[in-house]
């Protein structure tokens, strides 16, 4: 597959393994942000590849593992509403709610479906008047602006049967979050590419000159993080803080205009809850008043179904990159992806999934 | 997050009001919205998201960068042959 | 850890306290408590490890007995010095229709498999059908016909059968149940309990095909595809194979949980390591497609008409080539080794030349977004 398959070429990804344990004096401690980057790093045996000269960290990209209890609650309470349809990506089905999860739900007689793409959903919607069709819309900034056109679509159908349960995150804020915190021992960072393709490198370039660390905006595919990680240990080794572009096949520094405006159209951006971290300022989008109709929030009075936090597990360490999965006691033992304790090991991409689906054997329990 | 593939545009159509591609992902094809990506040509490379195109994919970069890292790897595989550089892992 | 549920009428929204705050996360215990499993979720019937644990807990304890126990494709039994397979299986498939098949011709291909993979020549079928209210009789009978038509290629007799109707919302069109009847050959003794180190690992053609056939007529994930199931009967593939090397420990079909759950099983059953090497791998530009598209691997997705075959190192070449000299085997592979290093663990040489390890999955896999 073009543009795929030539960044997994063994020997270029060999030679930049083998550059960057040439470049680096040290061992750098580096985070992906994107839980997608986490996924190829385990699948791909990268942490393998550069054992000692570079010590990775993953970042809070699992916007499954950071979607708040009482939101999950809040969907599983549609779903158990007669008349609703609640459409989802594969992605949530799993994650443990307050007593249950979607899954689960289904099986107890739910109308819960699977979909690829939030255009799939308003289809259901059309094709279903009789049913009152909630789109479970997660994702960070990538996936908003397919979220938005899902909305003017749906308005432009004249569709009243239509809304979706909104669980959108904004990543700098996450990242500023952690950057302030004074355990941090970050040094640079490889930004999530598609989110850059949406909105662009600037909120990267502020991280940069806010915190003198340097970030360089990464794909997907092991080429790309091992050649973004080769120009951080570059920057660092030289003392230099700067934005780069990796991907630049697909990031341009004033990313997508019309993804953006979309998303402008359609949302706001306001404080909102990480599950297992907490409140995060202006770090969520959330539906604009006048897109109320199409809000499941205010449509279905979702406001008064709260969960109460547990005491944080380390899932918030893990997430903000503090800890590895493998320094969670219950890593393997109590908490595996037939019975998660958290999020991380729920969601495909969580850090604590992809270590106990790709990397265990290497771990001494 | 974010899982984007890139595609071929085999076909431009109009759906709704909306521009729809027709894009190839190495032998399936899925429609795909195109209204984020009004320059996308047939024939183009688009990244495609959740049945959404993100972006065009930048042949030049792309080409540009990848020559770069070709070189480098036919470079490390000589140095490996002639037993000059230390053996990989 | 009891969870209270707030009646305080609060949002998201309007959190009370969101300062800038750097988090101070020192000190965390996780206490969320185990989920609870008290009902059969759709992830019990996918054949990765929360099937496996069905078995262990619920019908094993009760029904177990030395023949069951082994828990193979099927179970051979002995009635006068002959050996006879008996096997018995179930198809839900939804749709009902897809390219390259049926409900139907995929319950005559399952079934003779399941005979085949025992070695055994299949004979007779049973079919038991449980069938919606208000289920169009032409489906039906195009079904039956597709049955027929498939037994008869195969050399089988469907000998007996049952027909129950429920009530409309029960049973998504149709469920077919069937039972196999199959001679083992002689000399032929095909277990999962039989890997040992050093056996290589062989398929016999394309992976995920079936699956994504499937998949690709689903609502919600609909796309265009060339790629037609591989429902296909392997009893004649298997003779051939059985007739260029007796040196063959165990035959598996890798239905649901694909790849993966298959070599997981046998690697539990034999109590070895296994290491398949990704490059090695067949699957099809059209599959792999599909795959990266909805963020699938082919190792977990469903076959329908392929082998793995667990051969002794001296014979794998001869197996091999048994293999592509038949038209369901044109495209058979070596795809690893058994070794004595991780028992029960199946891992992976990547392309990139790291480990890692190709796990039984808990349930279904999901399309993902992230």
């Amino acid at each position: 597959m073009k543009y795929l398959d030539e960044y997994r070429d063994a020997r270029i990804a060999r030679a930049l393994a083998a550059e960057i344990r040439r470049c680096s004096s040290r061992p750098w401690v580096l985070m992906e942000i994107c839980g997608g980057q986490t996924h190829t790093l385990m699948r791909y045996g990268i942490d393998e590849l550069l054992r000692g000269s570079v010590e990775l960290v993953h970042g809070p990209g699992c916007p499954v593992c950071v979607t708040p209890l009482e939101l999950i609650d809040r969907a599983i309470n549609l779903a158990r509403r007669r008349e609703v349809t609640l459409v989802s990506y594969g992605d949530m089905l799993r994650v443990p709610g307050s007593d249950t999860d979607l899954f689960h739900l289904k099986a107890e007689g739910g109308d819960v479906r699977i979909v690829y793409s939030p255009t799939d959903a308003v289809n259901l919607a059309r094709s279903l008047p009789e049913r009152k069709v909630v789109f479970f819309a997660i994702g960070f900034e990538t996936t908003a602006p397919a979220h938005a056109m899902a909305v003017l679509q749906a308005e432009r159908l004249g569709l009243n049967n239509f809304s979706l349960l909104v669980s959108h995150v904004l990543v700098p804020p996450a990242i500023r979050s952690l950057l302030r915190s004074p355990k941090n021992r970050v040094q640079g960072f490889i930004a999530p590419g598609h989110v850059c393709t949406v909105v662009g490198c600037r909120d990267y370039e502020e991280l940069v000159s806010e915190f003198r660390v340097p970030i360089v905006v990464g794909g997907f595919e092991p080429v790309d993080l091992l050649e973004a990680i080769r120009m951080l240990v570059i920057q660092l080794e030289a003392g230099r803080t700067e934005l780069e572009n990796q991907y630049v096949r697909s990031v341009q520094y004033e990313g997508n205009r019309p993804a953006q405006a979309a998303v402008a159209r359609v949302f706001e951006a306001a404080d909102r809850k990480w599950r297992g971290i907490g409140s995060i300022p202006k770090s969520g989008l959330f539906l604009k008043p006048e897109y109320a109709a199409f809000d499941a929030e205010r449509i279905f009075n979702l406001h008064d179904i709260c969960a109460q936090e547990p005491p944080e597990c380390i899932s918030a360490e893990v997430l903000l990159g503090h800890k590895k999965p493998t320094d969670c006691t219950a890593f393997g033992n109590r908490c595996t992806p037939d019975k998660p304790l958290g999020a991380p090991m729920v969601s495909s991409e969580g850090a604590c999934a992809a270590y106990y689906q790709y990397k265990r054997h290497l771990v001494t329990l | 997050m974010c899982l984007a593939i890139p595609g071929k545009v085999a076909v431009i159509e109009e759906k709704d009001g909306i521009r729809t591609g027709r894009v190839q992902f190495g032998g399936i094809t899925r429609q795909a919205c195109l209204d984020f990506v009004p320059e996308a040509q047939e024939g183009d490379y688009v990244m495609v998201h959740v049945g959404f195109a993100i972006s065009v994919v930048d042949k030049e970069e792309a080409e540009r960068t990848y020559a770069l890292l070709e070189s480098m790897g036919l470079l490390a595989d000589e140095l490996e042959s002639d037993g000059t550089a230390p053996a990989e892992s | 850890m009891p969870r209270t549920i707030n009646t305080n009428a609060t949002s998201l929204h309007s959190e009370a306290v969101s300062t800038d705050e750097p988090k101070d996360l020192t000190g965390f215990s996780c206490p969320v408590p185990l989920p609870a499993r008290e009902r059969i979720l759709l992830g019990h019937g996918s054949g990765g490890r929360l099937s496996a644990d069905l078995l262990r807990q619920i019908f094993l304890p009760a029904l177990g007995n030395p023949i069951l126990d082994r828990l193979d494709d099927q179970a051979v039994v002995s009635l006068n010095g002959i050996r006879l397979a008996v096997t018995t299986d179930s198809f839900v498939v939804k749709p009902l229709f897809f390219r390259g098949g049926n409900i139907g011709s995929l319950a005559v291909h399952g079934t003779i498999n399941d005979l085949a993979m025992g070695g055994a020549e299949p004979l007779w079928l049973s079919a038991a059908f449980i069938l919606e209210e208000g289920l169009p009789l032409e489906i039906l009978k195009r079904v039956v016909d597709s049955m027929q038509e498939a037994a008869a290629s195969a050399g089988v007799q469907i000998i007996t059968g049952d027909t129950k109707v429920v009530e409309k919302g029960s049973a998504d069109g149709l469920f077919i149940n069937t039972t196999g009847i199959g001679r083992v050959r002689d000399g032929v003794s095909l277990s999962a309990s039989n890997a040992r180190p050093g056996d290589a690992i062989l398929v016999s053609g394309f992976l995920g095909d079936h699956g994504i056939a499937i998949l690709a007529e689903r609502e919600g994930l609909r796309f265009e595809t060339q790629v037609d199931s591989d429902s296909a009967p392997l009893h004649d593939l298997v003779a051939h194979l059985l007739a260029g090397t007796r040196e063959i420990r165990c035959l598996r079909d890798p239905t649901r949980g694909g790849l993966s759950s298959t070599l997981n099983e046998i690697a539990a059953g034999s109590r070895v390591g296994m290491e398949l090497d990704e490059t090695a791998v067949p699957v099809r530009e059209e599959v792999r497609g599909a795959c990266e598209m909805l963020g699938l691997d082919p190792l977990y997705v469903a076959n329908e008409g392929k082998l793995v075959g667990i051969v002794a190192p001296s014979a794998a070449q001869d197996a091999l080539r048994a293999l592509r000299n038949h038209p369901l085997g044109k495209d058979a592979a070596i795809i690893g080794r058994v070794n004595a290093e991780h028992p029960r663990m199946v891992v992976m040489r990547t392309l990139l030349g790291t480990t890692r390890i190709v796990d039984m999955l808990a349930g279904d896999q999901l399309p993902r977004i992230c």
